[in-house]
């Protein structure tokens, strides 16, 4: 299946990435590419398959519930870009 | 002989019986570090904590509490989070970011004893095969062709600082990290040793993340006894990433026994490839007779579904790399671009701050994801997923480890390949399907290519059986005798 120019603005919307025309032009065949590719997958027989998410047999284990980490404002903050009085500082959300 | 030229397990001698001391060995790689410097292996280089982390092991070996990698200098993929160094994943998205903690396994480096050189490049987000997908250059290949093109060449990728630095003897080992081969092509395209072992052998805890059910960190070094050396110390559970393993670590350099008498070696008879070069086929011919001089029983296996082993990857790893990467959004840590409302600022701060392999696989893993598409690609590749790994799992009831060549060709010049990246992609078509079913691989140097280009094998284990893997490994060592790596270095330094 081939996708348009459209769905490649869709799905650079989802992802939170900016486009411009050339960028379009650019990932558009790129994308169709690489999904027309993968295609042969369904060539393969996977009739009571189950899916593989992780191949790591661990089951989580509980711990207890208690506070093992904290204090650590500072650090949390260390990277921001732009920061004030212990919080993060983002465009205004609402009008 | 510079002291640049010994081997890790060497240093550690020499070192203990003080006819050299941590400074002067450090000393040597800066020098070399210098030397080297236009192959642009280190975004980032930390001589003053290097020398002051030597004088502290000097300090140690004097006074007899030295451990186990007491003054050995070493270098870090910029993937691992250093405390106070700044780590970059290779993108300018987070460039200047200063972590406030330490990864886990680089800890465990450091208090092993580990002298830190710096922070060696890599693809951006360790996405690529080339090293050309870095926001701070590539990196070039100490090697050179010998047919007389004077083409820079790639050292492989993702992890092409560690491959290009170790085999440039500007460290005497380094990490990396293996999403789908960038461990061991790059090992393989420099003449060095690099292993990824199984999954959740080594904690992924403060490893910036790309696939996080396929990355994996593992060690680069000149012989498989350095790399046995420094996977142990790498190694072990960690209560902070849950898919570390609780198992115990052998000492793998007990492994080391260059005789593989009641081992089967498996041959995947779907590694022939259609197209792959003869001095490949070759090489490999090579290695099973090796093998079988070794006193090694030769198994031929079959592993049906190789050939889908890379459409799985390129929708598994976009899929978990678009999830991972959506924390970058200019709020909390690294770059941000204003925009007219948050959403803008999202966009815009992720158009500018990733590089265009990153953002093309971000795309795909969102597609993938979409309502409508997720049943289609994702859980259809995870299907497929399971048979690969149920491949491994019939092949090893009758072999005990399996023998492959680590890359379809050796290395190629920087820029090939840049045009199609399924051609790209090709280059991890051997590697791949290990990380798939979580399996660990080594790739180890044993020849030259017509042109003169080192060329490796790949030795596929069990789960969580390295020891087998690094006994083969030795085997094919002892019996290749690559030496061209030193003599190579020694010409062009």
């Amino acid at each position: 299946m081939s996708i348009d120019s459209n769905t490649v603005r869709k799905i650079a919307r989802l992802a939170r990435l900016k486009v411009t025309d050339e960028d379009v032009a650019y990932y558009g065949p790129q994308i169709n590419g690489i999904l027309k590719w993968v295609e042969q997958l369904q060539d393969v027989n996977t009739d009571n398959v189950e899916p593989l998410a992780s191949v790591s047999q661990i089951d989580l284990h509980l711990r207890t519930d208690i506070v093992n980490d904290g204090n650590k404002a500072d650090d949390v903050l260390r990277n921001a870009p732009e920061k004030m009085e212990g919080f993060f500082v983002v465009p205004k959300i609402v009008e | 002989m510079s002291l640049v030229h010994l081997t890790l397990a060497d240093a550690i001698k020499k070192l203990r019986a003080k006819e050299i001391s941590s400074v002067e060995l450090t000393k040597a790689h800066l020098e070399q570090m210098e030397k080297f410097r236009t192959l642009n292996a280190f975004i980032t280089e930390t001589p003053e904590l290097a020398l002051q982390q030597a004088a502290q092991s000097d300090a140690r070996l004097k006074d007899g509490t030295a451990r186990a990698l007491e003054g050995i200098p070493l270098g870090i993929k910029d993937l691992y989070c250093t405390k106070d160094i700044q780590t970059t994943a290779g993108s300018k998205i987070l460039e200047g970011f200063i972590p406030a903690y330490e990864s886990t396994v680089s800890q465990k480096l450091l208090d092993a004893g580990g002298v830190t050189l710096g922070k060696l490049n890599l693809d951006e987000f360790a996405m690529g095969s080339a090293n050309t997908t870095s926001g701070y250059g590539n990196v070039l290949s100490p090697w050179k062709p010998n047919d007389g093109r004077n083409l820079p060449l790639t050292p492989g990728g993702s992890s092409g600082g560690s491959s290009a630095a170790v085999s440039a003897f500007m460290c005497m080992g380094a990490t990396g990290t293996d999403t789908g081969g960038s461990i061991r092509q790059p090992a393989a395209f420099t003449g060095t040793v690099g292993i990824k072992p199984t999954y959740g052998r080594c904690s992924r805890w403060g490893i910036v993340a790309f696939a996080s059910s396929l990355d994996q960190a593992g060690p680069f070094a000149r012989t498989v006894e350095d790399c046995a050396i420094l996977l142990r110390e790498m190694s072990g559970y960690d209560e902070k990433d849950s898919t570390s393993a609780k198992v115990d670590v052998p000492d793998f350099t007990k492994s080391l026994i260059p005789d593989m008498k009641g081992l089967r070696v498996g041959i995947p008879k779907e590694y022939r490839m259609e197209g792959m070069p003869e001095e490949i086929e070759k090489l490999w011919q090579k290695g099973i007779t090796w093998m079988r001089d070794a006193g090694a029983e030769i198994v031929d296996v079959s592993l049906p579904h190789t050939k889908y082993a890379l459409p799985v990857y390129y929708i598994i790893a976009p899929a978990e790399a678009s999830s991972n990467l959506a924390r970058y959004d200019g709020v909390r840590y690294g770059l941000r671009v204003e925009g007219e409302n948050l959403i803008e600022t999202y966009e815009n701060t992720r158009a500018q701050g990733f590089g265009r392999e990153v953002k093309r696989r971000i795309m795909i893993g969102t597609y993938v994801l979409s309502a409508g598409y997720y049943d289609a690609y994702y859980t259809k590749a995870q299907k497929v997923r399971r048979l690969i790994l149920n491949d491994f799992i019939e092949a090893y009831k009758k072999c005990d480890v399996l023998l492959t060549p680590a890359t379809p060709s050796a290395a190629f010049a920087i820029g090939e390949n840049e045009d199609d990246p399924i051609k790209m992609y090709l280059n991890d078509v051997f590697t791949v399907t290990v990380n798939l079913a979580g399996l660990p691989g080594m790739s180890v140097p044993v020849g030259l290519s017509s042109n003169g280009l080192p060329l490796g094998l790949q030795l596929i284990g069990k789960a969580f059986d390295e020891e087998t893997v690094f006994r083969a490994g030795f085997a094919l060592e002892q019996a290749a005798q690559f030496n061209a790596l030193t003599e190579m270095i020694k010409k062009a330094a």
